[in-house]
């Protein structure tokens, strides 16, 4: 290869690097590790983690412990979809760009709206996008978002505002955990967009039409925040409530929670925010033989031809994770997506009761009261974080305490119940939260 | 009309009233009450348009997309700036261990001593690849790392000058992503333009660099494949007018073990995950794109950080000056953790390989290509090299029948029309995990192109013809979008 090239050397062919910069040792990094000895090496990492074998885990927030169906990971490890880059040719890719079709029109209409992208990295920065995608089609720089949305997501939105000098404007919950609805009013006026997440980050049921009303009256878009997907096998979907914009967290269908990634963004609209969204979409095209395919569409809009002037700088985003997502709205399907929600709302107040029973006289309190879904705050236990440290000793991870993210619910936990909480499990954190 | 084929239908249409592909866990539980349960007008009323569809049916439907995918375990994948290299299927086993693929990402610190340990030594180990020891493993992306390291430059500027500048400087040979990503940071984008061999022009630089540049994004290797030698002096003049120097690290794959950017005068850079360290791209995503910067830019790392303590490895999140968080929890794991696996494996000595074998192969290609194929920048490349289609235009033939072409004759066409400074563009990144087998066939269906295009240019125009599809009419399908499926009315 080397006479091919022309150059007596490997080393020949770095010689654009300048001498001085050239590295002149090995790096320092541990010797190599044959397969089975680095197999026993991240086996011995990965039990230092607690996971639902090793533990009863109540926690959400986020990120959903769901039953996906063996199916969707046996076909994630179809090489053809998992080694295969961003769909650019669409002839040798039509089995990614066909299930992202699928992926948009699934997610279409669990959210109730006219279209969906082909997915963002994650939940937080979906909601961020979808703000800043307010902003420019309201051509206004002001947003307000609940404090009851998710604080990581809320945090991801102030990071990007701040070096584009949009403003945030936070509006509080009130005793019953729902948006305040009176203060989101005052806040609204002259707002590019209203971000509520519903359900909220308590698990409590807002009711979008309230934020829709007030962002309506306002000239402002309404942002709903779905952090839960699995909640809207039993709720209304946001677009046929009006919401003009959702911003969702698909991890709970069927992506491992990893901790913590890749999950599963997307945005979901109506018609109008077509030519601003961020981030890239199929469409259905015709070949030169007239035969129905798919290709990336509507690309003007994105960075490798708009350059600075792109809607979004996103480029990669979570294929696989849509992938996923897909085949799990697809095996759920129209029956079994109402039915996994229901299960979920009947164990999490099934703990809810029992939890309230069992803690009563320890002075244990529903934190909200408001309806809730899988997802509940119990508060008067004094210290959460020191709770759950407590009850981390006895194999339970008891649910999140609130006090980093609201100081004022110092005496509170976020519990979440799914339908992979087992009755006996739900009975063993209601005593040991009373204990 | 003909019988539709269910090999062409989709989901919705294949699916029939009471198929079930689901099974639940028993309802040891009993119901709750829905009134008063679920706000009154806020029940769902049903799903009309999901699909029923048996547990055999789906999977047939799915493993019959994969089917029309082509992916890196189907052959060679030379997709410039992208290194699709080999991924190793440990660790995707890794990956599905269960104490990892079903860790709560808010699990307490100490039920989470693995998972940290990973990200720490992961953190540690870029750290010293790059010469950057000061890492952020939290952005999901490439693009989302320039936007992050674009941020930290604004904080650092701030803190230290009280204002951030207005201006980063981006040659034009840039991905999109850079001036989007700086843009969205809210500078203002000048782009500087590349001199006669391709690469950055320091006096065209030290023109530019004026007090209100906050400084210079490149990418080394550049997208032409050629290091920037005289990154040194460039560095030199960014740094002496206060500015910083960003490096797009998309091509690391050529300099790992070789040379590290915190050694050329790079301040900060992001590193692809999925591409110089072998995570799988899923088909466009997932990614994951750690930062790395000088010491200088410790106190605005995204928050939270894992931190070593008497006690063990925790997230620290209390760091005023943070420039906050970039993405909910901690960063894509499954990524660091295959990114993780990928260096123990490879250890030192294989890094470096991994760096001189991937030069290795594009150089080969080019030296075998040069006389087919105008090579604008003709000269000793690093791990990738551009054609152009400037001889075969003579013939009528342009870079996308050439990428269509090789389809046909069993390859993933290289990135075409990229760089943009390139008329007609074809970026070949063969990657260290091509032998020269599968080199010489690519090479041998590059030349076969080259002779068909004097001979046959039609065969060229029609191609790809072995493909489920052929070619699409993408204009229209912008014009006129459908995004999704709807149910025929009737």
């Amino acid at each position: 290869m080397l006479e091919a090239i022309g150059v007596p050397s490997i080393d020949a062919l770095f010689e654009p690097v300048p001498a001085a910069v050239r590295l002149q040792r090995e790096l320092d990094l541990p010797p190599a590790l044959s397969e089975p000895d680095l197999t026993a090496h991240l086996g011995a990492l990965a039990g230092q983690n607690a996971d639902p074998s090793t533990h009863a885990v109540f926690l959400g927030a986020g990120a959903y412990r769901h039953f996906a169906p063996s199916f969707i990971d046996q076909l994630l490890l179809r090489s053809e979809f998992y080694t295969a880059y961003t769909p650019y040719q669409p002839e040798i890719a039509q089995g990614t760009l066909q299930a992202i079709f699928e992926f948009q029109t699934l997610v279409s209409e669990l959210m109730g709206t006219d279209l969906a992208n082909a997915s963002m990295y994650d939940g937080s920065t979906a909601m961020t996008e979808a703000a800043m995608m307010a902003c420019r089609l309201t051509k206004r720089d002001r947003i307000v978002v609940a404090r009851s949305v998710h604080p990581h997501y809320r945090e991801v939105l102030d990071t990007y505002a701040k070096n584009l000098g949009l403003s945030i404007v936070e509006v509080g919950y009130l005793p019953d955990g729902t948006l305040d609805v009176g203060a989101l009013a005052d806040a609204a006026k002259g707002a590019a967009g209203v971000v509520f997440q519903y359900p909220n980050f308590f698990g409590v049921i807002e009711d979008p039409r309230k934020a829709v009303e007030v962002a309506r009256a306002a000239g402002a878009l309404s942002v709903a925040v779905v952090a839960e997907p699995v909640a809207m096998g039993l709720l209304a979907p946001p677009g046929s409530l009006g919401v003009d914009i959702v911003a969702a967290e698909l991890q709970a269908f069927g992506v491992p929670l990893g901790y913590g990634g890749p999950y599963c963004g997307v945005i979901a609209a109506s018609e109008k925010c077509m030519r601003q969204m961020p981030g890239r979409f199929v469409g259905m095209a015709t070949d030169t033989e007239g035969r129905t395919g798919f290709v990336l569409t509507l690309a003007t809009r994105e960075q490798h031809i708009r350059r600075e002037k792109a809607t979004s700088n996103i480029c990669t985003n979570s294929g696989l994770m849509a992938l996923a997502a897909t085949m799990f709205m697809a095996a759920y399907g129209k029956e079994g997506l109402p039915e996994l929600a229901r299960l979920n709302f009947d164990k999490a107040h099934y703990a809810e009761a029992a939890i309230r029973k069992a803690g009563a006289k320890a002075g244990v309190t529903l934190r909200f009261v408001a309806p809730f879904f899988n997802e509940f705050v119990i508060g008067g236990l004094g210290d959460g974080a020191a709770v759950q440290k407590r009850l981390l000793g006895s194999g339970i991870i008891a649910g999140l305490p609130l006090e980093r993210y609201y100081p004022e619910l110092r005496d509170s936990l976020l519990v979440c119940v799914t339908e992979l909480n087992r009755a006996e499990e739900i009975d063993r954190l209601a005593e040991a939260l009373a204990g | 009309m003909t019988t539709p084929d269910h090999r062409d239908q989709l989901i919705f249409e294949l699916s029939t009233p009471g198929r079930k592909g689901y099974s639940l866990p028993a309802h040891d539980v009993p119901p709750a009450p829905l009134e008063g349960g679920v706000p009154d007008g806020l029940l769902r009323s049903g799903l009309a348009g999901f699909p029923e569809m048996t547990e055999v049916g789906l999977v047939r439907h799915f493993t019959r997309l994969s089917t029309w995918n082509y992916g890196v375990d189907t052959g060679m994948y030379p997709l410039g700036s992208c290194t699709m290299k080999y991924n190793p299927k440990v660790n995707e086993a890794a990956a599905r261990m269960r104490g990892f693929a079903e860790v709560h990402p808010l699990a307490p610190d100490e039920a989470a001593q693995g998972a940290l340990a990973i990200m720490h030594a992961l953190a540690g180990m870029l750290g010293e690849i790059t010469g950057l020891p000061t890492v952020s493993l939290q952005p999901a992306a490439g693009a989302h790392g320039e936007l992050t390291g674009m941020m930290m430059i604004r904080k650092r500027l701030i803190t230290r000058d009280g204002h951030p500048r207005k201006l980063v400087l981006i040659p034009d040979s840039a991905h999109g992503t850079n001036p989007s990503s700086a843009h969205l940071c809210g500078y203002q984008v000048r782009e500087i333009k590349s001199c006669a061999r391709g690469n950055l022009s320091v006096s065209v630089l030290a023109e530019a660099m004026t007090p209100e540049v906050a400084g210079l994004m490149l990418t080394n290797p550049n997208t032409l494949g050629m290091f920037e030698d005289e990154i040194c002096d460039a560095a030199r003049i960014v740094h002496e007018k206060g500015g910083l120097v960003y490096c797009d690290g998309a091509n690391m794959n050529a300099l790992i073990g070789k040379a590290r950017p915190g050694d050329f005068g790079v301040d900060i850079m992001h590193l692809n995950l999925h591409k110089t360290f072998s995570t799988p791209h899923g088909g466009g995503g997932p990614g994951s794109g750690p930062v790395v910067a000088t010491r200088e830019f410790e106190p605005f790392l995204p928050t939270p950080v894992v931190v070593a303590t008497r006690d063990g490895l925790r997230l620290d999140y209390d760091r005023p000056l943070s420039i906050g968080r970039v993405k909910a929890f901690h960063g894509n794991f499954g990524m660091i953790l295959r990114a993780y696996a990928y260096i123990r494996a490879l250890g030192p000595k294989g890094i470096r390989e991994s760096a001189e074998n991937a030069v290795l192969n594009a150089n080969y290609v080019r030296a075998r290509l040069r006389d087919a194929y105008e090579v604008p920048y003709d000269r000793v490349n690093m791990h990738e090299v551009i054609f152009s289609d400037h001889k075969q235009n003579e013939y009528g033939v342009t870079t996308l029948d050439i990428a269509k072409r090789l389809i046909d004759l069993g390859f993933h066409p290289p990135t075409i029309y990229f760089p943009l400074i390139v008329h007609g563009a074809l970026m070949v990144e063969p990657t260290e995990s091509e032998g020269l087998d599968e080199l010489d066939r690519f090479v041998e269906a590059m030349l076969q192109i080259a002779e068909e295009a004097r001979t046959n240019p039609d065969l060229l125009k029609k191609a790809p013809v072995t493909t489920r599809r052929s070619r699409f009419d993408e204009a229209t399908a912008a014009r006129k979008p459908i995004l999704k499926w709807t149910r025929p009315v009737g």
